[in-house]
């Protein structure tokens, strides 16, 4: 464990405060307070969960200054979302910042220096007001320093303030932390006594939290940022486990404990534990190895800042960077303003000559998809910037290089993939205008219109969505469109544009394989010289996979009947025994870290179209480099969503008794509730010895147990996504949603594990490397409707039904039967050992005819919702 | 004699309680002029439109809708005082009348409710409604001074605490604090009732309802239901809830969420729906009725009412649709630190 991924620890804001920030101070002192606003916002960027502010100085109205600062972060939505820590040893700065937060703040901080009295009368205060309160440990006799001491004081307030009945979740004590290894022995157990009066106080005052401000311990070290970051990580990896859960802590300066170079740990190590008396010294000798390190690397780093500004905003758009692009881009265009250019110039002269060498390593290979994602949002930031001047001008000229409708069809609400296709378009210098998901056929041509497009691109993953394209180009064709029809998404197939998507329109329709194929086609497509050749290529090609299809004709059928007289033969004698725990188990709040261990990567490498399985796919020579750093980046961003929780993973398990009827399964519910459900059966003609399979084969005749499951990781992403938004951030929004992705693939894969060795039990010992359960080495499946072995997604309202999977999960289906959030899983369990998965694949009229009765649903929509394995 | 807290608390337990509906909508009903308004007071103002005022001017117009309420069902009714704040009287000049409003609105109320309780001994409540006024403490009217207030944080509460005593005075069970469009306003108004509640020496609840400005379901200062129900929660109001807004349908999802989370009761009154081209409400009684019917069925609520546009008739038509409707169980909930900016936030334990 390494301290940082510990959940429930609080990082508190500590930079807006004039006695802990000298740039702070300078800025409030000048009445600079826009600026000073802005190092708040940068606080909440980097993380900090509660912003300190703090205005107790000399020299300052102390009491104005808070309440100036105070009613300007309350006008920025960025960094009043958080909660305000309103920090003075003055009562009447605090009184005077209550009086200007609107939320609960806390009240930073009361003791009983000046007596109970005093010390009660804030506390009533703090009460009437709605603010939780930091208690410092400090008595009239002066401030705790030993371990008893910070005990007694603690305990005593505590007391007092449950006496008056101050709600003890609101106490947060601050027993001091002191600085070590100052070369006076009596500091050298400081960090100690503070560890472990933590713990006592943890005991006897329930419900009460405790924080400490990390700065102090490492005073010694002023100067030295290296040795200051390693020693308040160590501190932090120790305290946080005795029940420190908060720390006023610059965020983006902690160290990940396990990263700190292993000899400077150590002596860090030592002069916290106070392990021995030259443990100090040890510390104050090795210190002198590491300063000024952080300066050599920051000035390797600043170097490029020095270049000209065309050559910076081209470094910052091959490297990602974001940090200087609004000054660099605000440069270059004062600049072409000096000459007497205009603000578009600065988009059509240096950024897209940076982008434009991005367009070219990412064509020859050299550069990959995550990163180009990271350009166009640097790209996208310098673009925000311009907008304002470039909308000044007016000016309607500028058309770029064409302009796509993208949009995810009605009824499936997916989007990775789409949102990939965009940046990469829009880099490449196509105006995109992205309608989102679930778009309507009507809303996508509208748009078309409207808009004046050049082209119409479509996105989906379930298999529902192919029918809904098949729609849209039936539209356009009764519209009179002419514009040419991009079709893309996970089930897309180039097979099944040319059988039914091209043949309803007559206009261009082309199938676009993934991301860096998408700009070559759209290209094409614009291109006056181009067009004619490369559609008359496609429809040709398309042409041609017809009549293939027609000419040879489909692998053989065989009847249903006969298909069921070969069916799969279990052995009843290995039929698992009854649940240990039947019924319904719900799941409201899955530790997130748990599932993190449960992550199968390789498909989010895939995701980002890099290809290989991990881990090899880190030492890739040729997408190595790019894979390690979407990896890093991932890692960072899912330790964010487990330490700051900004994911719920719900779910819901059930085991029911059930029994075989044909190719159906009759579940029981409860009391007289039982559900039919059927399931399809292979028809293609199998070799001899090969069985034509149904998920139905699984369960006997005579009594079995099968279950059913929903899981989600997507729920709190939404805010989360709609600030990359706001940031134009598409590489963070795109990055989350693959997480949220994985790890609910993650949580369906640990659940089926509990399940066999708990609620069910009947592969208790299972014991199975993440690997081996990637490579689904266990015992029992998982199917889930929509894919190959139950093609059929219109069974998820029955599961979800059977489940009340809405109610525990929160999990919603589109008219297309798509969940939302799309970071969900939900499908059967089959737990007999020789049960395994298969794809249903092509089935006959006859089957379906059946299927529909067996379904109680008209043939019609029994066709629409098989039309995938029908042909 | 049993306070009202205990017995309010003990019918809660029972059903589902009903409050009354708007006061505006019913008062337009009677084509009032503003001699009406005025009545013989010496004002300088034009006073069509105070309808505050007609508890002193016209008491018999007031009085006669909070007892179409009562017969249509209310449990409970409000005083007819969302406006009688000295800031708020200001455009109409009637600061000076402000305490003399409140208590002849909370005695108006109480008549009501004690007339019906003689006849057939059903205890019915009065609320004191209190508005937010039209001064906001989060907000800056001046767009290049973003720290410029119109008010602060004392004067707004000294107005509050003058409203508050005035309508103790005059008899009421509880006060509402309502439509919080602003969040420290609401704290500043709910530290004036308890501070009038201590003077006056006897138990005066609170109750205290949002009310959402956008789709986002955020109040104008910002804030989630949840972060406004942790910023409040100290006050420890007897009831939580929104009104106003929008219509019953939109409204659900946000009860739904603040139902899971408030450790005390839920009142919740909507519009009729949305206003229509010709900003009037046109959402029929049995159409409120049945989406409201919604909330019950999901245990969501203790009482329910309406706000703007809905009449007597819809609080009948509510009263008939929840006659054997379950009240919201309310939950128990975990010991942890509840914090607030704009957003919620928790310190696990």
């Amino acid at each position: 464990m390494n301290q940082a991924s510990t959940a429930n620890f609080v990082n508190i804001g500590e930079r807006t405060n004039v006695t802990g920030s000298a740039k702070f101070k300078k800025l409030i002192m000048a009445d600079d307070y826009a600026a000073a606003v802005e190092i708040a916002r940068q606080q909440v960027e980097n993380g900090a969960q509660i912003v300190d502010v703090n205005m107790d100085e000399g020299l300052l109205d102390s009491e104005a200054a808070m309440e100036q600062f105070l009613k300007l972060i309350t006008a920025e939505p960025d960094i009043s979302r958080v909660p305000v820590m309103i920090d003075s040893s003055k009562w009447s700065v605090i009184e005077a910042g209550l009086k200007c937060v609107s939320g609960k703040p806390i009240v930073n901080s009361i003791s009983m220096k000046e007596g109970e009295e005093a010390f009660l009368d804030h506390a009533r205060k703090c009460m009437a007001y709605g603010a939780a309160v930091v208690v410092m440990a400090f008595d009239e006799t002066g401030q705790a320093d030993t371990k008893d001491r910070k005990i007694e004081i603690c305990e005593r307030a505590y007391t007092l303030l449950t006496g008056i009945g101050f709600p003890p979740e609101d106490i947060i004590f601050d027993p001091n932390i002191f600085a070590v290894a100052t070369g006076i022995e009596e500091h050298n157990n400081y960090a100690v006594d503070f560890i472990e009066a933590v713990k006592v106080i943890r005991e006897r005052c329930p419900h009460a939290h405790f924080s400490g401000g990390l700065s102090n311990l490492s005073f010694s070290f002023r100067g030295n940022e290296t040795v200051r970051r390693a020693m308040h990580s160590v501190f932090l990896y120790h305290a946080i486990p005795a029940g420190l859960d908060m720390a006023i802590v610059n965020a983006g300066q902690l160290d990940v404990y396990d990263t700190i170079d292993p000899e400077l740990r150590k002596a860090c190590e030592d002069v916290i534990l106070n392990s021995d008396p030259e443990a100090g010294e040890r510390l104050v000798a090795l210190a002198e190895k590491f300063k000024g390190t952080d300066a050599v690397a920051e000035k390797a780093a600043a170097e490029w800042r020095g270049w000209p500004v065309e050559k910076r905003i081209e470094h910052a758009l091959v490297k990602g960077i974001d940090a200087h692009v609004i000054e660099d881009t605000e440069e270059a265009r004062l600049a072409i303003a000096e000459r007497g250019g205009r603000p578009i110039e600065v988009i059509e002269g240096p950024l897209m000559d940076g982008m434009n060498v991005v367009g070219d390593l990412f064509g020859s290979g050299k550069m990959f998809l995550p990163q180009v994602v990271k350009s166009a949002r640097v790209m996208k930031q310098a673009v925000a910037h311009l907008f304002p001047y470039i909308e000044a001008e007016k000016d309607e000229n500028s058309k770029g290089k064409g302009k796509i409708i993208m949009a995810t069809v009605k009824g499936d609400v997916h989007d990775i993939g789409k949102n990939i296709v965009g940046v990469v378009m829009q880099c490449n210098g196509f105006e995109v205008v992205d309608l989102g998901v679930m778009v309507p056929w009507s809303d996508i041509l509208a748009a078309a219109n409207e808009n004046d497009a050049d082209m119409i691109g479509l996105s989906g993953l379930i298999t529902p969505s192919l029918d809904e394209m098949v729609t849209v180009a039936e539209e356009m064709q009764k519209a009179g469109m002419t514009m040419p029809l991009l079709i893309g998404g996970a089930t897309t197939s180039k097979v099944h544009t040319a059988l039914k998507i091209d043949p309803a329109y007559d206009g261009p329709v082309v199938h676009v394989l993934d991301a860096s194929r998408a700009v070559g086609v759209a290209t094409a497509l614009v291109s006056d010289t181009q067009k004619d050749g490369f559609v008359s290529q496609t429809a040709g090609e398309y042409e041609h996979i017809r009549d293939v299809r027609a000419g040879k004709g489909q692998s053989a059928l065989v009847s249903i009947e006969d298909a069921r007289a070969n069916a799969f033969t279990i052995d009843e004698a290995l039929k698992p025994h009854a649940p240990k725990q039947p019924g319904l188990h719900v799941f409201d709040d899955w530790d997130l870290a748990d599932l993190a261990n449960y992550i199968d990567w390789t498909p989010f490498f895939r995701a980002w179209e890099l290809a290989g399985n991990y881990p090899a796919i880190l030492d890739d020579p040729v997408v190595g480099e790019s894979a390690r750093n979407l990896f890093d980046d991932a890692q960072k961003m899912l330790k964010q969503i487990i330490d700051e929780k900004w994911i719920k993973a719900s779910g819901v398990a059930a085991l029911w008794p059930c029994r075989r009827e044909g190719d159906d399964v009759i579940i029981h519910i409860e009391d007289e509730k039982h559900v039919r459900m059927p399931f399809l059966r292979q028809q293609i003609a199998k070799r001899e010895g090969r069985a034509n399979m149904c998920l139905a084969d699984f369960i006997s005749h005579d009594g079995d147990w099968i279950g059913g499951f929903a899981v989600t990781a997507g729920h709190g992403i939404e805010t989360h996504l709609a600030q990359f938004k706001a940031r134009h951030d598409d590489y963070n929004d795109i990055l989350l949603k693959a997480l949220a992705d994985r790890l609910a693939e993650a949580f369906a894969e640990r659940l089926h594990h509990h399940v066999r060795t708990e609620l069910w039990g009947y592969a208790e010992g299972e014991q199975l490397t993440n690997e081996a359960l990637i490579k689904e080495q266990y015992r029992g499946i998982r199917p889930a409707p929509g894919y190959p072995a139950c093609p059929d997604h219109s069974q998820k309202p029955l599961l979800f039904d059977m489940l009340d999977a809405t109610h525990h999960t929160g999990i919603t289906l589109t008219d297309s039967f798509a969940m939302w959030p799309t970071a969900a899983v939900s499908g059967f369990y089959f737990g007999h050992p020789e049960s395994e998965y298969f794809g249903v694949a092509r089935i006959g009229r006859d089957q379906l005819e059946e299927y529909a009765q067996r379904r109680g649903v008209d043939l019609a929509t029994a066709e629409r919702w098989l039309r995938p394995n029908l042909d | 004699m049993t306070d009202a807290e205990t017995l309010f608390r003990e019918r809660a337990a029972r059903k589902v309680m009903i409050f009354d509906g708007g006061y505006g909508t019913a008062i337009q009903k009677y084509g009032l002029t503003e001699a009406d308004y005025r009545g013989d007071l010496p004002l300088e103002k034009d006073q069509k439109g105070n309808n505050d005022l007609l508890c002193l001017t016209r008491p018999d117009v007031v009085k006669a809708i909070h007892k179409a309420y009562i017969d249509n069902g209310a449990d409970m009714i409000e005083t007819n005082t969302f406006s009688s704040t000295q800031i708020a009287m200001a455009d109409y000049g009637c600061e000076h009348l402000v305490r003399e409003l409140n208590i002849a609105a909370a005695r108006l109320a109480r008549e009501a409710c004690d007339e019906a309780e003689a006849q057939d001994g059903v205890k019915r409540f009065v609320t004191g409604s209190i508005g937010p006024t039209n001064k906001t403490l989060s907000i800056s009217p001046q767009v290049n001074d973003p720290a410029f207030r119109e008010v602060d944080y004392d004067t707004l509460k000294t107005h509050y605490r003058e409203q508050c005593d005035a309508l103790i005075e005059g008899g009421v069970d509880f006060i509402l604090i309502e439509t919080c469009f602003d969040t420290l306003n609401a704290k500043a108004a709910g530290m004036a009732a308890k501070e009038a509640e201590a003077a006056a020496g006897r138990s005066v609840p609170l109750m205290m309802s949002f009310t959402i400005t956008d789709m986002s379901g955020r109040n104008l200062s910002g804030h989630t239901l949840a972060a406004f129900w942790y910023t409040l929660r100290h006050l420890k109001p007897i009831t939580i809830g929104a009104n106003c807004a929008f219509g019953a349908d939109k409204l659900r999802p946000y009860l739904a969420e603040l139902s899971k989370i408030a450790d005390t009761l839920i009142l919740a009154y909507p519009n009729a729906g949305l206003p229509n081209e010709l900003g009037q409400y046109d959402e029929l009684p049995e159409r409120t009725a049945e989406l409201i019917r919604v909330w019950t069925d999901e245990g969501l609520v203790n009482m329910v009412g309406g706000c703007c546009g809905t009449t007597p008739d819809h609080i009948g038509a509510i009263t008939k649709a929840l006659a054997n409707a379950k009240p919201r169980q309310v939950p128990e909930v975990p010991v942890i630190t509840r914090l607030a900016g704009l957003e919620p936030m928790h310190i696990a334990a």
